[in-house]
């Protein structure tokens, strides 16, 4: 029986999963698939419903799970294979080649300040790029680089000039690092780790704009997401927090916000509600007026779903001091005016029985929360369950949201179902919890004294 | 070959236009459509109370009808494919109504007929290839909006035709006949179809709507598969005309009038048939003057702006 656990997925669940049980003296290991932990928390500008600087209250986590000497943390890194069961799982890990040597590097910055090549960046949801070599933020744990060797000039041109007996182009980061941490023939590591219980918090993926063509299918692009808004809200996005739209870089004076974008819509494969959409659509819009103080936030919302400690009073909030302007009524419709460059936005107002239409500069869609697109991949490698819309199963809803069907595999996070912020992290604990009361039980397996037959609340079985 | 075709009422009363372009175009490809005998009314709507087998009767007697002309109906009318698909796919999935529906009528539907519309057949049994090669006098230079409307697609898991939200099938035959397509925000947005009959303002502001975004994206003309929609979109244009007229409806911001074709009369052009086979003479807003400059030169495309 080995009291020490694999958490995988680094995000605010893991993170919270993986201190709980260090802070109690066992040892846990972090795997991450990107090159720094925080998951999607790091996006985020400012979180509902106390409007709290995500950075600054993530900081501080990060920074404790990076430098705790009971947490071993890989980054840039996935489950190969996992044998054996409860108290004795050996799991392979795979670490992709950074092309830096991590050991070497201080994290210094000059080979992203300096790369002269860009790629999209997913972390900022195509709202802005990044370089070649890359941190996902200046606040990344661990701060260092990697090497994206699709867009790398170095690596792209290597194979062709070499075999010209050439040098490959452009080099700059190897040249200016002044640890001479570069390293362009780095290939994947792999690493064994033996562990007791494991705790999946692989999170979520939004559902890609693609996929509701009415919605203009992601070709508008004004048409954003919700992640993207945050990063345009974010002072470490792009735009370092003013709001300007993706076409033109214009304010925009008119924006409109759609919640439940593909989601409780059983033919676009969501049929349930995503549960956190309603609260920050409401806290986006009031960001949005923080920052555009003449603009306009419109809503389209089917109901508004706000079941959570002051989450109602956030919302009215935000109607009665924000001056957002709500709407109820699904969206049928948006399109690009060329003529105009406007976004039009057709939908119903149920409460005036019209339809409407409202020429916004920027649209804002709520985009339904999905499952990681390798979540069956992940649960058959790790012998646990997901259910027909993807998310981990647990063996039982009511008493056992956190335990799996596999023994000693646990569950936290958005990989079991949407989910805000402090119920991830109350179950991230709960995670926790059960994970030290088996390491609990392995050290000091004596079983509890039974309370004698017939006291108090005690029923004879027979 | 023939293939079994049923005009239905609308083709057969006011839309003749329709039918006429669409016989003579599919005989000129080759494939004559022959009137299934003794049709009648296919009920003009797809009944939603799932319990009303007596609506059921009227479509499955078309679909026996069809059973014993070979297995397979076209239509040109997009309500009455609607109404024969969706009754088809009920039959489907429900034994019970059909064995039901088959004790009254005394005339057992089997439930196997392939239910067509004559764009579907010119898709996939002519190909757009086969149309490209049949065309005489491509319509290079003209440009056409299409616009499908809602029947002809939805719902789509029971239509089964194309993309509800991003058709293709118009796009590509106006292609196919040598017409250069333009994209419109408002080709998949309801006509307001038979709203006409009970609460004319609301198809009168959406068929407005839908012109004159047709307009703005520098269409010559519209061009649909639905008697319903090409109604709702032509008629009320008869009041954009005079008294208001050229620049006068301009400053009123009124425009003029844009044509509104069925593609089987497109088709008849394309396809050179004389000009008794287009069937033009019950549009509103008259289509001839864009045929009538012989060659369909390109042209700059009108200023959005004047136009708006
Ligand atoms: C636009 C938007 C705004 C939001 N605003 C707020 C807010 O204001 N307040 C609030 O409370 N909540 C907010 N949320 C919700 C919040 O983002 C989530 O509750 C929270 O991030 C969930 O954390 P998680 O750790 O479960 O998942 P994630 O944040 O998704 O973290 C999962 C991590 O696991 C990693 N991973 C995934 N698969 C693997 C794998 N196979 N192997 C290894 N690692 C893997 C991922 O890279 C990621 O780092 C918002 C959400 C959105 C979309
Ligand atoms: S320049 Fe060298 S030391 Fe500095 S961050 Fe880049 S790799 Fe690390
Ligand atoms: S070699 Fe050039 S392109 Fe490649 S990461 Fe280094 S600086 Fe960027
Ligand atoms: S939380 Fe609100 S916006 Fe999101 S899916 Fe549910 S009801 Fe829709
Ligand atoms: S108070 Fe109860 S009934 Fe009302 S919205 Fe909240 S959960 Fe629903």
């Amino acid at each position: 029986m080995i009291p020490r656990v694999m958490v995988v997925g680094g995000g605010i669940a893991g993170m919270q999963a993986a201190l709980d049980v260090a802070n109690s003296g066992y040892e846990a290991v972090l795997v991450e698939r990107l090159p720094s932990i925080g998951g999607h928390m790091a996006q985020l500008s400012e979180t509902f419903p106390t409007l709290d600087c995500a950075q600054c209250i993530l900081t501080p986590r990060t920074v404790e799970v990076g430098h705790h000497d009971k947490i071993k943390l890989f980054t840039y890194s996935a489950v190969e294979s996992v044998e054996g069961e409860i108290g004795a799982f050996r799991v392979r890990l795979r670490r992709e080649a950074t092309y830096v040597d991590w050991d070497v590097c201080t994290g210094c910055g000059t080979c992203y300040q300096k790369c002269p090549f860009q790629a999209e960046s997913d972390f900022e949801r195509g709202i802005g790029p990044r370089k070649a070599i890359y941190t996902l933020g200046p606040q990344a744990v661990p701060n260092k680089p990697v090497i994206d060797p699709a867009a790398c000039k170095y690596m792209l041109t290597r194979a062709e000039r070499e075999a010209q007996g050439k040098k490959p182009q452009c080099g700059a980061c190897a040249k200016l690092c002044p640890t001479g941490a570069i390293r362009f023939d780095d290939a994947p590591r792999y690493f064994e780790e033996e562990v007791g219980a494991i705790i999946l918090a692989t999170g979520y993926d939004l559902m890609s704009p693609v996929r509701l063509p009415e919605y203009g299918g992601g070709t508008i692009p004004d048409v954003i997401d919700g992640l993207a808004f945050e990063r345009l809200l974010s002072s470490s996005g792009p735009t370092a927090g003013a709001v300007r739209r993706p076409s033109d870089g214009k304010t925009p004076e008119t924006i409109v916000f759609v919640q439940c974008a593909g989601s409780r819509d059983p033919e676009r494969g969501a049929p349930y509600c995503s549960k956190i959409c309603c609260m920050y659509t409401a806290k986006q819009a009031m960001l949005y007026k923080h920052r555009v103080h003449h603009g306009q936030a419109h809503v389209f919302y089917i109901d508004i779903r706000a079941g959570g400690k002051r989450y109602e009073e956030f919302v009215q909030r935000g109607i009665h001091e924000e001056g957002t302007l709500y709407h109820r009524g699904k969206v049928s419709r948006i399109y690009r005016d060329s003529a105009s460059g406007k976004v039009i936005v057709r939908g119903a107002d149920t409460l005036n029985g019209k339809s409407t239409e409202i020429e916004a500069d920027l649209v804002v869609l709520a985009m339904a929360v999905l499952p990681r697109a390798d979540a069956p991949e992940v649960a058959a490698r790790l012998g646990v369950e997901i259910d027909a819309n993807g998310f981990f199963v647990s063996r039982n809803d009511e008493f056992e949201p956190v335990v799996s069907t596999r023994p000693g595999v646990y569950l936290a996070g958005v990989a079991t179902g949407p989910k805000d912020i402090p119920e991830t992290v109350a179950q991230a604990s709960g995670a926790a919890g059960k994970v030290l009361s088996l390491f609990r039980q392995w050290e000091f397996p004596s079983p509890p004294t039974p309370l004698p037959q017939g006291a108090r609340g005690v029923r004879s079985t027979k | 070959m023939g293939i079994p075709y049923f005009p239905g009422c609308t083709l057969s009363t006011t839309a003749t236009g329709y039918d006429r372009s669409g016989r003579a175009a599919a005989a000129a490809l080759g494939m004559p459509l022959d009137e299934i005998e003794g049709w009648q009314c296919c009920g003009a709507t797809f009944p939603l109370a799932v319990d009303n087998s007596m609506a059921f009767i009227a479509p499955t007697r078309i679909l026996t009808q069809a059973e014993h002309a070979g297995g397979m109906v076209t239509t040109l009318c997009v309500v009455c494919y609607h109404v024969l698909k969706r009754s088809q796919v009920m039959l489907e999935r429900s034994p019970e109504m059909l064995e039901r529906i088959n004790w009254f009528t005394e005339q057992p539907y089997h439930g196997q007929v392939r239910v067509t519309h004559l764009l579907e057949v010119l898709r996939d049994d002519l190909t757009w290839e086969g149309l490209r090669a049949a065309v005489k006098r491509p319509l290079a230079g003209l440009r056409v909006a299409p616009y499908y409307g809602c029947l002809l697609l939805r719902p789509a898991a029971e239509m089964r035709l194309d993309d509800p939200e991003r058709p293709t099938i118009l796009h590509d035959c106006v292609r196919a006949l040598g017409a250069e397509v333009v994209d419109f925000p408002y080709s998949v947005e309801c006509c307001g179809s038979y709203l006409a009959v009970e609460k004319k303002d609301v198809p009168d502001q959406l068929s407005l709507k839908i012109v004159q975004s047709a307009k703005r994206s520098g269409a010559d003309c519209i061009v649909t598969a639905c008697p319903l929609c090409q109604y709702n979109l032509d008629y009320p244009q008869r009041s954009y005309h005079p008294p208001y007229v050229g620049d006068a409806a301009e400053s009123l911001g009124i425009i003029r009038g844009v044509p509104v074709l069925y593609f089987t009369q497109l088709m008849a052009v394309a396809l050179d048939l004389p000009r008794a086979d287009w069937g033009m003479e019950g549009l509103y807003v008259d289509p001839l003057p864009l045929f009538s400059r012989g060659e369909f030169q390109t042209r700059p495309v009108p200023n959005e702006e004047a136009d708006a």
